[in-house]
């Protein structure tokens, strides 16, 4: 007897096949910087756990790893914050509104939100890298959690989410801390790389969990502040960037020991990443 | 403010937490507290060090001017901090210009008395070196992340 197949709505999406999206409006962020509103052409939501990133498409030029950085006001859409320094970038962030580009994933593994809502979390951010962690900011905060919040730019014109931070630095149980490496007499805030705010940090080293993600040296000299500061390496998490290319652990360009870092990452704890970190040129 | 007074003050401020009664008096001798208005400078630029300052409260920047460039903070400074350190190097000039940026109230310690202190009670020297080394060890750390320029975009 002939059996029907079970219904399905949708064939699964292929992880390798770029769906069509639409580029809503987009916005200069700062010096070569641009936020980029996404949303799909069927108008869907579109959704992400924070901390994971995506595929990005120009057509014609390339394909781009990009940190989802929040979602869209009306929340079917998502953000995605990028500096133009090479050709697939670059064509991304001169892409006129309502121009299509093509999106994969969401991909890999976010921050370890479920344990921070319940605790205190130190996030400390350096230049672009408040990108994917602006999500879990604003989860730990919708959470009732508590924040402490060090971010580090190279100077006062670089600062990334100005309104951002001044909304987090509002919230009642919210310590934000900016500083800048360099700068002129007209700033009256911190100098100094985000390193030397650890000390001023107030957060419980036993309950804390610390959100980091910037350039990796930044990451190492922040993780050895932490370290300093009472923190243990299993309440340490790390945004990774290797050269992420199929995101699905399929073509090994990312690498990173015994870890994709698009499959297993781009989160991963510090006490995995620790004895790969010391590895010259791994 | 009473001397003695002062010098709860002095073990109070985490650069001299825990020292020892009998010192922190000798530290007290050489002490006054100085409050600096935004904008004041605590010191210029290649003058003779005579204070090395202790923050209670506010913050400093320190800069420095370079020709044909407005003047660069490279590094600010607040309270629970130290600043001044050439005070205590030979050869006792400022390496840069410290400005208060807020209300700024600092312990203002005689360089040349707390030297001459150090030299007669090597008690004093060891625990001014202790407390000394790792401020100095931090920020030449943090002087190293900051050569990196690390947030720099290609070709900047």
């Amino acid at each position: 007897m002939f059996m029907a197949p079970p219904a399905t709505d949708i064939a699964p999406r292929d992880p390798l096949l770029p769906r069509i999206v639409r580029l809503r409006g987009k916005r200069r962020e700062i010096r070569g910087v641009w936020s980029l509103e996404v949303v799909a052409e069927e108008g869907e939501p579109l959704d992400f756990a924070p901390g994971q990133f995506s595929m990005l498409t120009a057509f014609g030029v390339g394909e781009v790893p990009v940190s989802v950085s929040g979602r869209t006001r009306d929340g079917i859409g998502l953000v995605y914050t990028i500096r133009a320094v090479g050709a697939v970038t670059a064509a991304l962030c001169g892409l006129r509104t309502g121009a299509p580009l093509g999106l994969r994933g969401p991909f890999g593994a976010g921050w370890p939100l479920e344990e921070a809502a319940a605790r205190e979390v130190t996030v400390i951010a350096g230049g672009l890298g408040l990108a994917p962690l602006r999500p879990a900011i604003e989860a730990v905060l919708a959470a009732g959690g508590r924040l402490v919040l060090l971010y580090g730019a190279r100077g006062p014109s670089e600062i990334l989410y100005p309104a951002d931070l001044a909304r987090w630095q509002s919230a009642r149980r919210a310590q934000v801390e900016v500083t800048v490496d360099h700068a002129g007499p007209e700033w009256h805030g911190h100098v100094g790389v985000v390193t030397r705010l650890v000390p001023r940090a107030r957060f419980d080293p036993d309950t804390a969990l610390a959100l980091v993600c910037g350039p990796e040296i930044m990451m190492r000299f922040a993780v050895s502040s932490l370290r300093e500061a009472g923190l243990s390496d299993a309440r340490i998490f790390l945004s990774m960037e290797r050269n992420m290319k199929c995101a699905v652990g399929f073509c090994g360009h990312c690498q990173f020991g015994p870890h994709f870092v698009c499959r297993d990452g781009p989160v991963l704890g510090y006490d995995r990443l620790a004895p790969l970190l010391r590895i010259e040129e791994l | 403010m009473e001397i003695h007074d002062l010098e709860e003050v002095l073990r109070g401020h985490p650069f001299f937490e825990g020292l020892e009664p009998q010192l922190a008096r000798l530290v007290r001798g050489c002490a006054r507290l100085q409050r600096f208005d935004p904008g004041q400078r605590l010191f210029r630029e290649g003058e003779p060090a005579e204070h090395f300052y202790v923050l209670r409260r506010g913050r400093v920047a320190l800069e420095l001017s370079v020709p044909g460039h407005e003047t660069l903070v490279f590094q600010t400074v607040d309270a629970g901090e130290i600043v001044g350190i050439a005070a205590l190097v030979p050869p006792y000039r400022s390496l840069y210009d410290a400005r208060a940026v807020a209300r700024t109230v600092v312990i203002a310690i005689e360089a040349r008395c707390i030297r001459d202190k150090c030299e007669t009670d090597p008690r004093l020297g060891y625990e001014l070196m202790k407390r000394l080394v790792p401020v100095l060890f931090q920020r030449l750390r943090a002087t190293r992340l900051q050569l990196l320029d690390v947030y720099g975009a290609p070709g900047d």
